[in-house]
Formats: C-alpha cells, structure tokens, sequence
C-alpha cells in the first residue's frame, strides 16, 4: 500500500514537471525571426572554446566585427558575447563566464558602455526589462549567472518577481500562449544559427542623411560603477592572462563626445591600455557612409563591418602579437565551415534583399 | 416561568415546533434579531435580564436549553 | 510576501517539512516563530503594533483571569460566613475591576486602530497630513491590523465573560494574535474554536494536506484567474463617461472581482491552515445565492458579522437602557416600539462596520444602505409572506430564483459604493440607470477598450461558470470529498488542469499589475 501511494506520487511529481518545463519551453521566445539579439547570449555555446579574441559588450560589437572575416583574412579564431544593449557589468559577468570555457589571448571591450551606468540611464524601463531578458536568459546557469541577474534588475522586476521568473521563465512568459509562432514549435528542441560566431548580419543599405546634432549634456562624467566595472574586468583580464582592448566603435550616433574621449585616453593611460578609436580612423578604413552603413550611420551593415574588421584586425594582429592558425588542421576545418555558413548566408541575404522578400529591417 | 416562556416562543415565531427543534440557532431558524426581541419580551414579562455574554447558540439552541439558562439566571 | 509568490511557497515548503519533521511538542512553537518571519516581510516597522496589542491583550485577560480566580477562592473560603447579599457585593466589586482592565485595554488599542485608520491610511481626516514630517505617517496601515486587533479583543472579551480561559503562556497568545494565514485579510477566529487546532500537536495527514493543498489551488484560481483578470476592466469602468448600462457592468464585474479575490484569499489562508492541521473558521457560505440581504451577511464575511454580533449588536441591543426603552417603547407603540432596541443596535453595527472599513463617507454611507435594507426587509417580512402565500401564480423555485437575482443586484448596487469616495458620483451613477439605455456598448467595441480582448472575456466566462457550478456543487457537501468518488487518473486530470490554468492563466508578473489582495488595506 505504502509503495504504492509512494509510485503514485512519484510518477504524478515526474508528470508534472515533465509538462511544466515541456511548456516553459514553449513559452519562451526563441528570437528565430524577430528581434534575433535574443539568440545570441545562448548560441554562443556551440562557438566556445579555441578563440584567441574575445569581443564584448553591446551592437556597437556585433554589428561592426566580422569574426569570419578576421579568421579569413588574419587566421585570427575569434568570438563575440555580444547582447543587445548590454550593461557594463553584465559584460563583465559575461567575460567572467566565457574564462570558464576558454583562454582567449585578447578581450575587446568597446567603451560606448561607459556611458550606461544604471537600468534607468536606458530609458523606458519596460524595454529594459526585455533587454535584460534578451541577455540573460541565455546564460547556462553559474554563479556569473546569478550575480549578474542580481546587478542587472529593473526596480519593477526585483519588487514583482525577482529571481524566480528567471529561474523559472515560464513567469514570464506565461502569457504568450495566445500569440506562439511557428518558430515556438519548430525550434522547440534545436534552435537555429542566427549569427557568424556572434555576428549578426545585415546586407541592406541606407545611407547616412544629416549629420547628428552634438547636443550638449549636463554632465559627461561616466558614472562610479561604470569604472568599478571596468577596473573589474581589467583585473579579470589579468588574472587570466589576457591582454585587455579599448575600442570605440565607428558609429556616428550616439554622439562620441570629446569629454567621453577623454576620461577613455586617461584611463588607458593609467593602466597602460591599447585603445583605438574608430571615429579617428574612417578614412583609413574606408568607410564610406553612403554604402557601409544600413540604418544611417548607426550600425555598419556587413560591407562596412567587413572594412573595419580587416583594419583592426590587422592592428591586432601587430600589436597584440596574434599568431596566423590557419596551420592549424582542426582548427581549419571548423573555421571552414563557418565561412560557408557565412558566405551562403550572405548571399542568401543579398538575393532577398534584391528580390525585396528579406522581413528583417 | 415555562409556560410563559412558551407563549413568548410562539408569539414571536408562530411558525416553529419549538417542542422538536434542537438546532434553533446552528440551523439558522432564529437570526438575531429574533433573539433580541426574546431577551426585550424576558425581560417584560418574566424581568430575567439576559446578558449579551449569554447570547450564545448553547443557551438559544433549543426551548430546554434556554428555560435552563432563565432558571440559572434567575437563581443568581 | 503575497500568498501568490515563489518565495511564499519556498517559505511554506520549508515550514512544512520542519512542521512534520521535528517533534510534533513544538509545532506552536514553530508556528509562531514562522508568523514573525512572515510579518516581518511586511516590514520591521509594523512590528511594534502588533507586539504591543499581543503584550497589552496578555496584561488584560491575565489580570483578569487572576481577579476572577482570587475572587472565587475568596467566596469559596469564606462560603458560611457570608451571607447573599455579601457575596453578591463582592462579586460585583471584583468584577468592576475586571471591567476596569477590560475597558482600559479596549480603549487603548480601539484608539490605535483608530489613530492608524484616521492617520496612517486615509488623508480624509487627517489633519497632519499636509505637514507631516514623521516618516511613520507614511507607513500604510499595519499589515493586517484589523483583523488581529479584532481577533484579540474579542478573546479578551470572551476571557472577561469567562467564555475562554486565559492563557498562561504569553507566546502561545503571540501565536493566536499572528498566526499568519489569517493576518493578511482573515478570516477573523473566536479563540475558542481555534485553541484546540492550534496549539495542539498534529501528526502527518497525508489526505488533509492534499485537502488543504487543493483548497490553496481553488484560491489561486479565483484570485489570479478571475478576480486580476476582471480587474482591470474594473478599473477602467470607474470612469466618469461609463453610465447607465455600462455602470450596471461594472457593478456585475465588481462583484465577480470582490468575491473571487476575497473568497479567493480567505481559501488560500483556508487551504494553508489545513495543511498545518489548524483549523480555521469558513468566512463565506455561498452569499449570492442568498434570498435577501440580511442572508446575505450572514454567508458573506461571516467571521466579522458573528463578531460585530457577538461584541457590538447584542451588548448594545440587550443592554440595560435599551431593554428599559423597549419597555417603554412597547407601552406606547406596541410590537414596533418594544423593536426599537433591535434598530438602535443595527444601526450603531454598521455604523462600526463602515468605520472599521476607512475612514470615509463612502463606507458609512455603505454601512447605512445595509442597514436601511435590512430593517426595512424585516419590516416588511410578514407582508412578504402574506402576499406569497395569496398569490396563487407563484411558484416556489421562480420565487426562489427571483430573491436571488433581486437580492444579487441590490447587494451589487451597495458593495459599489466602494469605488466611489465621492458620493455625488455615485448618486450620479445610479440614477443614471434610469435614463441612460446605452445597451449598444455590449457590440459597438467599448467592451474590448476596457483592457480585455476576447479571449480575457471567455477566460473570465470559462471562470465564472467554473465558480458557480463548484458552487452549485458544494451545497451537496465538500467539494473535495465528492471529488475522491470520481476515479482517481480524472481526479489528477482535473488538478493538474487547474495548476496549469492558474500558471498560464493566472494574470501575474511583469506587465500586469497584480492588484493587492483588496481586504488588505481595511
């Protein structure tokens, strides 16, 4: 009698939690077709490990650097943790994480994110709410993870539900039953590649029109938790051997300020950093502003983001003293075939873009 | 005292067997403001003061149960 | 912590294992310490409050119970020596002094109620609010103030009417004052029916926690399902231009909301009670399905009319002054004078209920509409009968059905009264009944501006239906008993239905405001 009461309940505890997770599962969005930022934090697992540059921080990274173009033309393997809108020290856990899958020899940091030093420095609170979601939501669970899901709360989601609708997502996502996609289903159990080792591409073009007003501010001094950050990933680099990179990325808005410049030129002056300004560069990259950019200057599209990343490779290859793996049989394999991927999404993109049947902006 | 209590029962609920109730208030049959119109006519016609600390089902619940509680009130 | 949160169940996992596992002597002891954890969630600040109504209560039936004893040892003593008169003096001297205690307590902790009601809750008497600079005027009122401060002096005074015996152990009286399912909104216990589940030791009951359990989930579906879902539409309603029809909307979708989040909370405090063995008292009876509205207060809210009942009507109606009054009033005016006592006290009752409410115009007013229904319907009770009985055409069931409807829309038509702090505008709405046919608003498209689409509307509907057939159901008896009848894969079927219906269902999280539980605050 006691063994049976004991089996049913061990069978109806299996039960449920098999159904709970099955349709927590569905339930989370999967970023497949729309807002595919979403997917990046998560795919970056199946890229992990043998890369000798790491990128991180926000689209001012994966929207600008071409891994597959670095490897091409440097032999330099290489992978972005990028996530929109990423916050400093949302980077910082996520570098913490990525020393745990590998020992890259170069950390790229782009210092646009000094300029974020709370949720509410965003904006609309509710978007940054998804935008935490679409960061941290994709981490494997780690104590990196659970620290920054902490640092990274909106006041509105530590008073409602805290860590639990990240622990279970499915508090969160309890009410998209009424509005599932295709890609719910389809990619239930696999999802599928949306970026090049963290790239994601754009092949449209839409030329920079005005030039940006430089409106002038209250104040340009990052904010105390910005440099706490940014010391803490400086020191994490050093402990794991790893040499640290500034960059500033060429986009033409938000503005880059002269005073932002110059708290970045101080700091790296301190602590002995390679810091390399893009916007001081154009003309050498070749950037042409009427075909390399597909939201006005933003963002570069890819042909852009193929120019810049040839220039710096190049500068990290000299200054870093970054070795040429191409000799490298295993190594190779892979990296050829992610070219393919490349190239074949590339020109998958192109002809939708011609043919005018492309959704994405 | 009985036979007056009775009369002052079936004055103010004609429509009860007060003889076979026992669940007059559990059962909901006496609500209360009947029951305060039983102490009002008590006290008028047999001065027994009810105090509201005895206004309790137990007391009210039958016809018995309440002669035995005038009985007792009396006596103090 | 809601009732409706991760860290609520982790919090009640825990309880529950330490509850079971360790021994089963201090059980009270456990649930004690777990109601302060509990409270202090709600903040260290409202501490003090209920610290000092638990320390206050414990001097008052102390010394009470010490008088009442030496007082009976006394007259058992020196029984042959004195004679009647003797002992009746000295009985009544000693009980003055309890009295003494008892008022002194009373005031003292009415007068909080009061000061925190009138100050800490509602700017409307509220004099220091324009420069208040103490931080503690900002508090809110004290978790669940209202309710244990009821529960307390009403033990105190069934200790004083020597109706419950004082307890010796001052943290066994804390446990009684906070025992937690019931500090949120209740339900408000009389001493006596809890004392013995509460401080007594339970073993292990595999069939009540999963009663208890179910009970909780039946909660959490009214309250998250129905009672959040249809508030929002709640809200909107309340707006100046929804009159006529659309203010019979809202009074429907009120009521929907107020039991399904009232009823809701009361079956979850229910629910976790019964998981730890207590047994708490039912506070609802099925209250739509009343016949008239003094019915209806005897189903709806039960624990706080018994104990207006007990503590404010009767001593007021059978007091000296008034059984001298119904005397007089009987000489000049027959049967309806000798009733004056009865309408005094129904008066002065829901005056105190209004009060107890807030504060505010709108709860007398709600206190004064219950009270007029209610004399008036007994008034007219024999006439009632007189007609039915007459009329030949009608039949009992559509007799019965129609008191319902009647005694549904009436009540509807009071309980609003709690949207509308300005009584002009409620006024405005009612009459506006009259006059305002905009039956149109059921299709041209207002409904779905409320903040629900189509699909809220048969959730809702699905809810609704659910509710009242379970309803429908319970007066056969326990809903969960009859469930055990059924054949136990249906069984499981139907609860894990329910779980997953309240967990995608359930309107809670980011982007939905979940209402606080509405009784909080009162």
């Amino acid at each position: 009698m006691k063994k049976k009461v004991a089996l049913r309940i061990i069978i109806s505890v299996i039960l449920f939690a098999v159904i709970f997770f099955a349709l927590q599962r569905l339930l989370t969005p999967k970023y497949m077709t729309e807002s595919k930022e979403g997917a990046m934090i998560q795919e970056y697992y199946q890229n992990a490990g043998d890369n000798d540059v790491v990128f991180i921080t926000d689209c001012e990274v994966y929207e600008n650097f071409s891994p597959v173009t670095l490897w091409k033309e440097y032999g330099i393997p290489s992978v972005i943790r990028g996530s929109a809108q990423q916050m400093i020290w949302q980077s910082y856990y996520l570098l913490e994480e990525t020393f745990r899958y590998e020992s890259p020899s170069v950390v790229v940091f782009n210092v646009l994110t000094m300029t974020y030093d709370s949720t509410e420095s965003v904006g609309d609170q509710s978007k940054m709410e998804a935008y935490n979601r679409m960061t941290l939501d994709g981490m494997r669970w780690s104590k990196s993870k659970v620290s920054s899901i902490n640092a990274s709360m909106t006041k509105e989601e530590k008073e409602k539900s805290g860590i639990w609708s990240y622990i279970f997502p499915i508090l969160r996502y309890h009410d998209r039953w009424n509005d599932l996609k295709e890609e719910d289903f389809r990619c239930f159990f696999k999802q599928d590649q949306v970026t090049d080792n963290g790239y994601l591409m754009q092949v449209k073009i839409n030329p920079v029109k005005d030039e940006y007003p430089r409106i002038p501010l209250v104040s340009y001094q990052f904010g105390d938790i910005c440099y706490e950050y940014l010391d803490k990933i400086r020191l994490l680099c050093k402990e794991h051997n790893c040499q640290l990179v500034l960059v500033k990325a060429p986009s033409l808005s938000p503005i880059w300020y002269d005073e932002y410049e110059m708290q970045i030129l101080d700091y790296a002056k301190a602590h002995d950093l390679l810091y390399i300004n893009c916007l001081e560069h154009l003309d050498e990259i070749g950037i042409d502003w009427d075909k390399d950019t597909y939201d006005q200057g933003l963002h570069l599209n890819v042909y852009g983001a193929e120019k810049l990343t040839v220039y710096f490779g190049h500068i990290l290859k000299e200054e870093c003293q970054l070795a040429d793996r191409r000799t490298d049989p295993a190594l190779s394999e892979k990296w050829t075939r992610k070219t393919r991927l490349y190239d074949q999404r590339k020109e998958r993109m192109e002809k939708e873009r011609d043919q005018g049947t492309d959704i994405q902006p | 005292m009985e036979s007056e209590l009775r009369e002052i029962l079936e004055e103010i609920r004609p429509d009860i067997n007060f003889d076979a109730e026992t669940q007059l208030i559990d059962g909901g049959i006496l609500d209360s403001f009947d029951i305060v119109t039983l102490v009002a006519e008590i006290n008028a016609r047999l001065d027994i003061a009810i105090p509201a600390e005895e206004l309790i089902p137990e007391n009210f619940n039958s016809a018995e149960a309440l002669l035995r509680l005038l009985e007792r009130l009396d006596e103090e | 912590m809601s009732f409706a949160s991760i860290t609520f169940f982790v919090f009640l996992g825990i309880l529950i294992i330490l509850y079971y596992a360790l021994p089963h002597k201090i059980q009270w002891v456990l649930l004690l310490a777990a109601s302060y954890v509990f409270y202090l969630f709600a903040g260290w600040r409202y501490l003090p409050f209920l610290i000092f109504t638990t320390i206050s209560t414990y001097l008052g039936t102390y010394y009470i119970s010490r008088n009442a004893e030496a007082s009976k040892a006394y007259l058992e003593r020196e029984k042959d020596r004195l004679s009647k008169e003797d002992k009746k003096a000295y009985r009544a001297r000693t009980k003055k002094r309890s009295r003494i205690a008892l008022i002194l307590v009373l005031a003292v902790n009415i007068a909080i109620l009061f000061f925190c009601k009138a100050l800490l809750v509602d700017p409307f008497l509220s004099i220091a609010k324009g420069n208040a600079t103490l931080s503690f005027l900002t508090l809110g009122l004290p978790m669940g103030m209202s309710f244990y401060m009821f529960q307390s002096l009403g033990y105190l005074i069934d200790v004083y009417r020597d109706k419950a015996k004082a307890l010796k152990n001052p943290f066994k009286l804390a446990l009684f004052v906070s025992f937690f399912p019931q500090l949120v909104q209740g339900p408000i216990s009389q001493f006596t029916e809890l004392e013995e589940s509460l401080f007594s030791e339970h073993a292990f009951d595999r069939a009540q926690i999963a009663f208890g359990l179910q009970r909780m989930l039946w909660g959490f579906f009214k309250k998250m399902v129905v009672a959040d879902r249809i508030a929002v539409a709640v809200q909107a309603l309340r707006a100046e231009e929804y009159r006529g029809f659309a203010f019979f909307i809202l009074t429907i979708f009120f009521a929907i909301q107020l039991y399904a989040d009232f009823s809701g909370g009361i079956d979850i405090a229910i629910g976790i009670a019964q998981i730890l063995g207590v047994k708490l008292p039912e506070n609802f009876n099925r209250p739509y399905f009343s016949k008239n509205i003094a019915d209806f207060w005897r189903r709806w809210h039960i624990t706080l009319f018994q104990w207006m009942k007990r503590y404010i009507f009767y001593p007021i109606s059978v007091s000296k002054p008034m059984l001298n009054l119904s005397l007089k009033g009987r000489k000049k005016f027959g049967r309806f004078g000798m009733r004056i006592p009865v309408y005094i006290g129904t008066f002065l009752t829901w005056m105190g209920t209004g009060i107890w409410h807030g504060f505010h115009w709108h709860f007398i007013l709600w206190g004064f509409l219950n009270c007029i229904f209610i004399v008036v319907s007994e008034e007219l009770t024999p006439a009632y009968e007189k007609f039915h009985s007459c009329a030949s055409f009608s039949n009992k069931k559509g007799y019965d059905i129609f008191q319902i409807i009647r005694t549904f829309l009436l009540m509807n038509l009071i309980q609003i009264t709690d949207l509308f702090p300005r009584l002009s505008e409620y006024f405005g709405k009612v009459a506006s009944l009259t006059y305002v046919f905009n039956f149109h608003i059921l299709w041209d498209g207002t409904m779905t501006k409320l903040g629900l689409t189509g699909t809220d509307y048969i959730i809702l509907l699905c809810g609704v239906v659910l509710m009242f057939a379970v309803s429908l159901i319970q007066r056969k008896g326990s809903v969960r008993e009859q469930m055990l009848k059924i054949p136990r894969v249906i069984r499981y079927g139907i609860l894990f239905v329910m779980i997953f219906a309240v967990i995608l269902l359930g309107s809670y999280g980011i982007g939905y405001d979940a209402s606080a539980f509405i009784y909080n605050q009162f």
